[in-house]
């Protein structure tokens, strides 16, 4: 399996480069796999983030895009309740790269 | 991501020029040891693999005689070499049907025909080296066993059985696709392909509730494992996750609703998808099908509908009888099936189709709409491989072309065919099918739509077709990512039960 490098750590991620072990995901690695995809951080993408570890922490599974759209409009006001808002933080799909950056295993199935 | 662009629209759609090597390379993400061996296969390629491979050609070759007759009957009249969506967007040769077929037909030439014993050359038999098996494992990932070659093959070959030999074969040796079975996977250890808990499914679907009560004022219900439902639902999993099919799962709980029928999901059956289909494994596909008789035997139900899923349907219709026994057929020594057999209804089709329950109950008169909610689509229908070429709907011959369109037809007011040569049984796929929805099969997947993508563009040129409705979950997700990258908006692609959602009324009846 490949490794990444982080601050001086090294990390397991599969083969594409989503973290093995839930356990290490720590912000410096969420940072590095924005990177990765393009996305610099800011606010916006860090309340995704958190929402999703928070969920996926009780449930065990990344939560439908219809509950974090409606999630996040509860939070952060109805004009960023939808996907069009989602899809402009992780252009390539919130589902499987906001998973990625929050350190969650890749969603499987038809999705 | 960033790299893959879209091929160009041809001008004249014929036969692409040959790019040979275009698409060679290492196939998508080979399954590793705790993937493989959930499901009972070797961890990793094993040291034998070229006598086990061979053995288990043989076992297939004897258990199935389709697929012998298959290896024998071709005889390179070239009718299919540009029928398949992956020939036409990658150009490369070996992309042709035939070509891809012989992959695995030169092997079994070598070893199981005499002239191949005796002068290998002469008949175009090639003796199974490692290069041949990561060939293997490549092209027959690149065929998603749609099956619309076969439609033109003058011997009736069916590829899709060809690529699934294949992939058992490649399974057996230990060199299994990552996508596929790490999802059979996740159906035996949690019940569906998201590998979506109970719980989470229980939140998933108490949050619809208050969404439809928000939209429309009414208590439409999402039920889940409740006991003594006439009707048990199994949908794919991506109809309580992913967009837009869950448009189609609100769709079908408000055509419950509207009628009063009492109906439940269950936790241990969340999937009606079967992914043991395309890697050709039938006892991988009896043990997902299974879950479904557990479920049906443990809640009494009635009746079993299908939701929006392709190769679900196709398995429900062609295949749930004898491997669970859900319809009639079930092996007389098999005591469950047997239980199951009687405990279903055989008033009604067992399974039935959710496209088929809706139109029956539109044809009985029981459920209002409202067409002009649809009014801001123009509609075009793209049909599914698998319920197109796999399956039957209703009582008609046809019923699975004339039945979705039907149930648009009356709930929308501006419906567009498409391109005669590319649907009904000519429909080509989306370029997702087969097991191939994987993110390491982007590029594959982009040049597979071309096809589709040239024929909606032409609808959409000509009438303005802003809607393209689907009966399955696969061609839901392919179509909503590959499509921006042909220029279409990615809610261009939402399901026949999304319309229905859409111009239902409820409380009316």
């Amino acid at each position: 399996m490949p490794n990444i490098e982080v601050a001086g750590k090294s990390y397991e991620t599969d083969e594409e480069g989503y973290l093995v072990n839930l356990a290490d995901w720590n912000t410096d690695v969420a940072n590095y796999m924005a990177q990765t995809e393009n996305i610099t951080m800011t606010d916006s993408h860090w309340e995704v983030v958190n929402f999703l570890r928070e969920y996926f922490e009780e449930y065990q599974i990344a939560p439908a895009v219809r509950v974090l759209t409606k999630a996040i409009g509860k939070k952060l006001g109805a004009e960023k309740g939808n996907s069009e808002y989602l899809y402009g933080l992780f252009p390539y799909g919130p589902g499987k790269q906001a998973c990625k950056i929050a350190g969650l295993p890749k969603p499987t199935g038809c999705i | 991501m960033a790299d893959i662009v879209a091929p160009a629209y041809r001008t004249i759609p014929i036969i692409p020029a040959l790019k040979p090597g275009a698409m060679e390379g290492k196939g998508p993400f080979v399954a590793n040891d705790k993937i493989q061996e959930a499901l009972g296969f070797p961890g990793q390629l094993v040291d034998d693999w070229h006598d086990r491979a061979i053995a288990k050609m043989g076992e297939l070759l004897t258990k199935y005689r389709s697929f012998r007759v298959f290896m024998d009957a071709c005889v390179h009249c070239g009718a299919c070499t540009d029928k398949c969506h992956y020939f036409i967007g990658t150009q490369d040769p070996k992309n042709m049907p035939v070509a891809r077929q012989d992959l695995l037909r030169s092997v079994y030439r070598r070893y199981f025909t005499l002239p191949g014993k005796l002068f290998p050359k002469l008949v175009g038999a090639r003796d199974l080296t490692r290069e041949v098996l990561d060939e293997w494992h490549n092209y027959y990932h690149q065929c998603s066993e749609c099956r619309r070659c076969s439609v033109f093959c003058p011997y009736g070959i069916d590829t899709a059985e060809i690529t699934m030999a294949a992939r058992d074969i490649l399974d057996a040796v230990g060199y299994g696709q990552k996508y596929s079975n790490e999802i059979i996977g996740k159906v035996h250890k949690i019940g569906n392909n998201l590998g979506l808990p109970g719980p989470a499914l229980q939140d998933t679907l108490e949050g619809l509730e208050e969404d439809v009560k928000e939209d429309t004022g009414f208590d439409v219900r999402f039920p889940l494992d409740v006991k003594g439902a006439e009707v048990l639902l199994i949908t794919p999993s991506a109809d309580f996750f992913a967009e837009p099919h869950i448009d189609s799962l609100i769709g079908y709980a408000k055509v419950f609703h509207a009628t009063g029928t009492s109906w439940t999901m269950s936790s241990v059956a969340s999937e009606a998808g079967n992914f043991g289909l395309f890697i050709g494994n039938y006892e991988q596909m009896r043990k997902v099908a299974l879950r479904i008789r557990e479920a049906a035997l443990e809640l009494g139900v009635k009746r079993i509908v299908v939701g929006e899923c392709g190769h679900a349907w196709r398995v429900a219709y062609s295949f749930w009888n004898t491997l669970s026994g859900v319809g009639s057929g079930a092996d007389e020594v098999d005591r469950y099936a047997q239980m199951l057999q009687k405990q279903l209804d055989h008033r009604y089709r067992q399974p039935t189709h959710i496209c088929e329950f809706t139109w029956d109950l539109i044809q009985r008169n029981a459920l209002t709409f409202d067409k002009s909610a649809n009014d801001k689509h123009i509609i075009t229908f793209h049909d599914s491989c698998n319920v197109a070429r796999g399956s039957r709907m209703g009582d008609l011959p046809g019923g699975q072309f004339e039945i979705p369109r039907n149930v648009i037809k009356a709930v929308a007011n501006n419906f567009v065919e498409m391109a005669p040569n590319t649907t009904r049984e000519q429909t080509f796929c989306c370029g997702g099918g087969g097991g191939l929805l994987t993110d390491d099969l982007m590029d594959l997947r982009v040049k597979g739509a071309l096809p589709r993508m040239e024929v909606l563009q032409q609808v959409v040129d000509e009438h303005g077709v802003n809607f393209m409705a689907v009966i399955c979950a696969i061609c839901k997700t392919q179509f909503s990512k590959v499509m921006p990258i042909y220029g279409f908006d990615r809610k261009m692609v939402g399901g026949v039960h999304q319309l229905v959602s859409n111009a239902i009324q409820l409380g009316q009846k």
